[in-house]
């Protein structure tokens, strides 16, 4: 029976083979003009232009200049930059309110409610120390810039800018052997790589989908945004007059950025022309009408959508990453606690990556998401350089008024304007968060590419953070 | 078909104007009476139009592709429960790019009880290709003539009337974005859904004699083995073309047996 069927689906099949060696070679082509032609003759037959488009030519116009061989690109970082700068610059004072708020002024009334009803000091800790106050931190830093840069982020793909930036950079792509939408899911991956692996199914062609999805946590996510801005404020936005440090850091954190995209192009072009071998393929990219934004829904989906979505994500990831952190920092052996064993352990081999123990063990903590390595590294630092006088003792994240505190914190942890930038760098070049790695295993369903997307990535940090580090002491010793 | 009433006086009566029908689900998606899916070139309002019926906020983005998976929602409509579908916008249903599976194969295999294309008003001859298309897969579908605000400020006009009886499908004008021509478009998916209006969707003309009469064999054959397939022409045409994708479904009896349930983007 069974074998019957088959021989009469394989008998269909023959038939149909036959009937189109009967029909000719341009049938494909034929059977595309049948649908073109009669979609061409409804469309005569019920559609009416009257007068000029006029929309379209202010379209054609807008478009001639963003998407211009010498304006394209300096518009497109402007734009960038601008929008860091709204960020840098807005979010500073509601994150010191918030810190208060939530820090200054809640955390004292839970040590107090604890105390009243005799909580052992240790579930106090686990629970107010570490859960509580990465919480808190989690929000009062992420919090604002997020509300800023979301909706303004988010009203450029409505307005239709993002397909402009990927015809800008389609060219670049293909040079690299890669597929020019990957201009695209990298887009998307500046506000999720795992969102930006996911839209790498627009990519027909197995191997240029699969470069797209190794290369897109070269884009810096919403994870490492506050991350880039709050160390780009601290170390470099110093340098110069307070006037301009808001530029000069919105400058810093676009430089990054483009050191993410030349990244991309790099490892796109390398594995294309070894591991992943190819010609790159052809596509039509349609460049949408620009719609004017419904401002006030973009605003309240991008809250809801993204920004929420993202808070809550860091919360979540948060709450037992300050379980962990004051656990490493309170379990002792011999002398020092685990937290300090690592530091101290792995300090020599950070210092040559121009980094430090507190930097990797945070990195560690934090694989489950970006958003909380500053709040980490913050509070590992106190406890390995015992600024106790500025927080409230062993393993606590504490409280940080304003950037100023938390760059206190950073200097008194022995960190130079080299650790800056290499924190920077290594923020852009290492793992993806767990999310993505799961991610990119559902998309590729293969560990090879897995670990490669995974590994790839950190082995590039420690390169180029390496580089920086000892033509750092070169030049300056 | 839906026509507008013109006497005012009927307007408070009138079902299609009369948001209390309305009751959107989000994402709770039991016991469903019919199950709808968008369709559509990229970037012409389909998850717009899927936020409005199901009440969800899926962000839409003004760039073409932003839809890769398959979104799902539901909303009562007079009582009767719907599971919409967004699937991802394509140009065509030609080529093997994993979106145009996804969109394809849902539309084929899901067999949607209406499947609602989503069109540009001003593209509509590009978009048309993809809508012929469609129509010829499935027998039951609603044309949403979509960013009709656009299309009036670029002073286009469209002759509704006409396209619904070229296409042989109702054609509902919108603006998504303002939340124009949703209570008639529901209005017109109740329609299909119940079997109240019957289409008679547009089969493609220009075709020679000699490619009809290859299908038509090919079709009758196909019938045979999978009687309970709907859209055997298309099939038998896809298998003239050579499409391995449909091919391998043939081969190994899947074709036969697959359920909107099971066929998903994970490919």
């Amino acid at each position: 029976m069974n074998k019957n069927e088959l021989q009469e689906r394989n008998e269909i099949l023959s038939e149909a083979n036959k009937a189109r060696w009967d029909l000719g070679v341009n049938f494909h082509d034929t059977v595309i003009e049948a649908i073109y032609e009669d979609a061409s003759r409804i469309a005569r037959k019920t559609v009416k232009q009257q007068g000029e488009k006029a929309a379209y030519s202010l379209d054609l116009k807008i478009d001639k200049i963003v998407t211009s061989r010498w304006l394209g690109f300096p518009l497109m970082f402007l734009m960038l930059a601008v929008v860091f700068w709204l960020t840098v610059a807005g979010a500073n004072y509601p994150s010191g309110l918030l810190a208060s708020f939530l820090i200054d002024y809640m955390h004292p009334i839970l040590k107090q409610a604890a105390a009243s009803i005799n909580m052992p000091w240790w579930l106090d800790g686990v629970l107010i120390d570490g859960a509580y106050l990465a919480m808190a931190w989690v929000i009062a830093v992420m919090l604002p810039p997020m509300a800023i840069f979301f909706p303004l982020f988010t009203l450029l793909e409505d307005l239709g800018y993002l397909p402009r930036v990927a015809f800008n950079m389609d060219s670049m792509f293909r040079r690299a052997g890669a597929h020019g939408k990957q201009a695209l899911t990298m887009s998307m991956g500046f506000g999720c790589n795992a969102a930006g692996v996911i839209a790498a199914r627009v990519i027909d062609s197995p191997r240029e989908r699969l470069i797209a999805i190794i290369t897109n946590n070269f884009s810096l996510c919403n994870g490492r945004w506050p991350t880039q801005i709050l160390i780009a404020t601290i170390f470099i936005g110093s340098l110069v007059p307070a006037g301009i440090a808001g530029f000069v850091s919105a400058g810093a954190v676009v430089g990054i950025a483009i050191l993410g995209i030349f990244f991309s192009l790099v490892v796109s072009w390398g594995l294309s022309k070894s591991v992943l071998k190819g010609e790159a393929s052809a596509f039509s990219l349609e460049l949408p009408p620009y719609r004017p934004p419904r401002i006030l829904q973009t605003i309240y989906t991008s809250l809801i959508d993204r920004t929420v979505f993202v808070l809550w994500r860091a919360i979540v990831f948060a709450i037992p990453a300050g379980v962990v952190i004051w656990l490493v920092a309170n379990i002792h052996i011999a002398d020092l606690s685990l937290a300090e064993h690592f530091i101290q352990w792995s300090g020599p081999f950070a210092l040559v990556f121009g980094l430090n123990g507190v930097i990797l063990l945070a990195y560690i903590i934090a694989i489950p998401a970006n958003e909380i390595v500053i709040p980490t590294v913050l509070m590992l630092t106190v406890l390995s350089t015992g600024t106790h006088g500025m927080g409230e003792g062993t393993g606590v994240i504490f409280e940080l008024d304003s950037v100023g505190d938390t760059a206190n914190i950073l200097h008194a942890g022995g960190w130079t304007l080299l650790t800056g930038i290499n924190l920077m760098l290594f923020s852009l070049l290492h793992n993806p968060c767990s999310t993505t790695i799961y991610t990119i295993y559902k998309e590729t369903r293969s560990v090879k590419w897995t670990m490669v997307s995974t590994f790839l990535p950190i082995v590039l940090g420690f390169i180029v953070t390496f580089f920086t580090t000892q033509i750092w002491y070169l030049w300056f010793s | 078909m839906t026509t507008p009433k013109n006497n005012l006086n009927n307007c408070a009566t009138c079902p299609v104007h009369n948001k209390e029908n309305l009751i959107k689900l989000g994402l709770s998606l039991d016991e469903i009476d019919y199950v709808i899916t968008m369709a559509g070139n990229p970037n012409t309002g389909k998850s717009t139009v899927f936020n409005n019926l199901t009440g969800l906020r899926q962000h839409t983005g003004n760039w073409p592709g932003k839809t890769v998976t398959r979104a799902e929602g539901g909303f009562i409509y007079n009582e009767k429960r719907y599971k919409v579908v967004d699937l991802p916008g394509t140009y065509s249903l030609l080529s093997t790019s994993t979106d145009e599976e996804v969109a394809r194969n849902f539309i084929l295999f899901g067999q949607p009880d209406v499947t609602v294309i989503v069109v540009d008003a001003t593209r509509l001859e590009r978009n048309l290709n993809l809508a012929l298309q469609i129509l010829e897969i499935t027998d039951r579908a609603v044309l949403c003539l979509n960013l009709m605000d656009e299309a009036r400020r670029n002073q286009i006009e469209i002759d509704v009337r006409e396209l619904s009886k070229e296409l042989g499908i109702p054609v509902i004008p919108a603006s998504a974005r303002r939340k124009v021509g949703m209570n008639e478009l529901l209005a017109a998916i109740e329609e299909v859904a119940s079997g109240k209006y019957v289409c008679r969707p547009h089969k493609i003309k220009s075709r020679s004699a000699k490619l009809n009469h290859a299908i038509s064999n090919l079709s009758a054959k196909l019938a045979k083995h999978f009687p309970k397939l709907p859209n055997l022409n298309w099939v038998a045409l896809r298998l003239l073309e050579g499409d391995n994708s449909i091919i391998e479904a043939v081969q190994s009896g899947e074709l036969g047996s697959i359920n909107a349930q099971t066929e998903t983007a994970q490919a």
